[in-house]
């Protein structure tokens, strides 16, 4: 007696077959519909911007005038925003996730941390720019700073890096750890000279995709109550700011025709700002893989 | 001291070495758990110096359990708990105030797999004398080099030492790392299973290589392979269940065994 029936078997071959082909469809339209998707928006965006998009355009402040204006403010105003941001949240991410990874105890307490950190990820970024209002520009006095926003931010999108430090440190494997301890080496020493060159590349990448989350963030601001027409720029971190997010909302949001096309070209400013960044993410990921 | 004396008077060498030869590490009635299980119960070993210690035994008996004992890499899973004591020479290694990273220090240790940084070999092997603090690039050269002879390694890689170790095989591998452990100028060298993953001209290598280095060494190596441990031990303890059934000269535990089990075990009828 067998169990497998030839002819059962060949019955059944030609659904199995198709029902191959039509899943392997579907998962083709599902990503087409992205990249599609993305097309059309590149399309639109570059199509409109681009005649208001010149080197003007990236020198001049803002203005009524459509023709006349800039970008400049913004765009140093982002640049000086990401200068808080980067320190401070790389600084407490990595730091949050080598504790946890590398020191706390398995212990119910710190599986609760863990666990919220990761929900802190998927808190909206207006709830963070209430947090920032109350704390850095009203108790802590920071007024409309790049300070109040960029710490605002650094706490944004710190369960961000928190979480992609934990998973490049914990894919360090034991062995290496081992060898390390093996040797008489503090955990401070198995820290710095064997955990963190390992971890570096994801921790970078996950750490350069944050900012550009970061970077392309407005509601915080918004909350935080940022101008948009400014006409200096910032000479200290107790100055106020615009960004360029900001800017493109409010040009978005004019209702002059021409100044759709304004933010269109600030759109365009802002994403080359931001696929730079993940290249770099990218670059550094492939250079030190390398390595290793 | 002991080789004059052999040279003026032959027979009075085996009486010599044995008094000479003292006692590295001892184990008295430990006992560790993971948890609630009792994974080695009341051990009573003690290794000698330039011996080669071998613990076989069937998986999960605690023989690798016992040998991470040793140098307290054990203490990295949270949940164990140890009793009774091990001493290296002469001091209790669970004593407060011990610190593991001097017993580790003396107590070095090669795993069951190459576990290489993946940095350059150089940097591999100056690991460890440079988290001692050693800086001084001619004295660090000079560790290298030491170390990789003393592993047999340094013609194979003398020319490539700023490759990275992961390129090698993996027999070099675990070669690069008995060189490693070698230039923190241990004492005892705790070998798991050195030569499990590695294929027989490799694994021949590392047994003639651990025949070299106990002149200078106390070697405890853990096997799965008995033929290895009657190859190149000098003594031999068979782990059964956390508890070590027999120990003693390998010549003797595999020809004639005194308890059955062992009998059983190296004749293959069960493990």
């Amino acid at each position: 007696m067998r169990y497998i029936q030839e002819d059962l078997v060949m019955k059944r071959m030609n659904k199995r077959l198709i029902s191959n082909k039509v899943w392997k469809f579907i998962f083709f339209i599902a990503t087409s519909f992205a990249l599609v998707s993305l097309g059309m928006l590149l399309y639109r965006i570059i199509s409109q911007g681009i005649g208001f998009l010149d080197w003007e355009f990236i020198t001049n402040f803002a203005s009524r005038i459509p023709e006349n204006a800039g970008i400049k403010a913004a765009l140093i105003g982002s640049l000086w925003l990401m200068s808080v941001v980067a320190p401070v949240s790389i600084i407490l991410g990595v730091s949050t996730a080598i504790y946890l990874e590398e020191y706390a105890k398995q212990n119910k307490l710190n599986d609760f941390i863990r666990m919220n950190i990761s929900n802190l990820a998927g808190v909206p970024s207006i709830v963070f720019g209430l947090l920032g209002l109350t704390i850095f520009v009203r108790l802590f006095g920071f007024e409309k700073s790049i300070l109040a926003a960029g710490l605002t931010m650094s706490l944004l999108i710190l369960p961000v890096i928190i979480v992609a430090a934990q998973e490049a440190i914990r894919a360090v494997p034991n062995e290496q750890r081992e060898a390390s301890f093996g040797m008489g080496a503090t955990k401070w020493q198995t820290i710095v000279r064997v955990i963190i060159p390992a971890a570096i590349p994801g921790i970078l990448t996950g750490s350069i995709l944050a900012l550009s989350r970061a970077i392309g963030e407005t509601a915080p601001l918004v909350v935080i109550g940022i101008p948009v027409i400014l006409q200096f720029l910032p000479t200290g971190y107790l100055d106020t700011f615009t960004a360029l997010p900001m800017q493109i909302f409010d040009w978005a949001k004019r209702p002059q025709e021409a100044f759709q096309y304004v933010a269109s070209a600030g759109i365009i400013v802002l994403m080359v700002v931001l696929l730079t960044m993940n290249s770099i993410a990218i670059f550094i990921r492939n250079k030190f893989q390398k390595r290793y | 001291m002991v080789q004059i004396l052999t040279e003026f008077n032959g027979t009075r060498h085996a009486v010599h070495e044995i008094n000479s030869k003292s006692i590295v590490m001892q184990s008295n009635n430990f006992n560790l758990w993971y948890g609630s299980n009792h994974a080695l119960k009341d051990i009573n070993l003690n290794m000698q110096e330039n011996e080669v210690t071998a613990i076989i035994g069937p998986s999960g008996c605690g023989k690798s359990t016992y040998i991470k004992a040793l140098n307290r890499m054990v203490e990295l899973v949270p949940i164990v708990r140890t009793a009774g004591e091990i001493s290296y020479r002469g001091r209790n290694i669970f004593a407060n105030g011990y610190e593991v990273e001097e017993l580790r220090t003396k107590v070095g240790m090669v795993f069951q797999k190459p576990n290489p940084f993946p940095k350059s070999i150089y940097d591999n092997i100056a690991y460890g004398p440079r988290i001692h603090g050693i800086k001084n690039k001619k004295i660090l050269d000079e560790i290298v080099e030491k170390s990789l002879r003393g592993a047999a390694i340094w013609d194979e890689v003398k020319d490539r030492l700023n490759e990275n170790a992961y390129g090698l095989s993996g027999g070099q591998q675990q070669r690069i790392c008995i060189a490693r452990c070698l230039a923190i100028e241990p004492d005892v060298i705790l070998m798991d299973e050195p030569t499990s993953a590695l294929d027989p001209i490799s694994t021949l290598k590392v047994e003639e290589l651990v025949q070299e280095m106990k002149e200078q060494y106390s070697i405890v190596i853990v096997t799965h392979n008995m033929q290895q441990a009657a190859r190149i031990s000098d003594k031999t303890a068979f782990f059964l269940n956390g508890e070590v059934i027999e120990f003693d000269q390998t010549d003797t535990i595999f020809s004639t065994p005194s308890d059955q089990r062992t009998e059983d075990y190296i004749s293959g009828r069960f493990g």
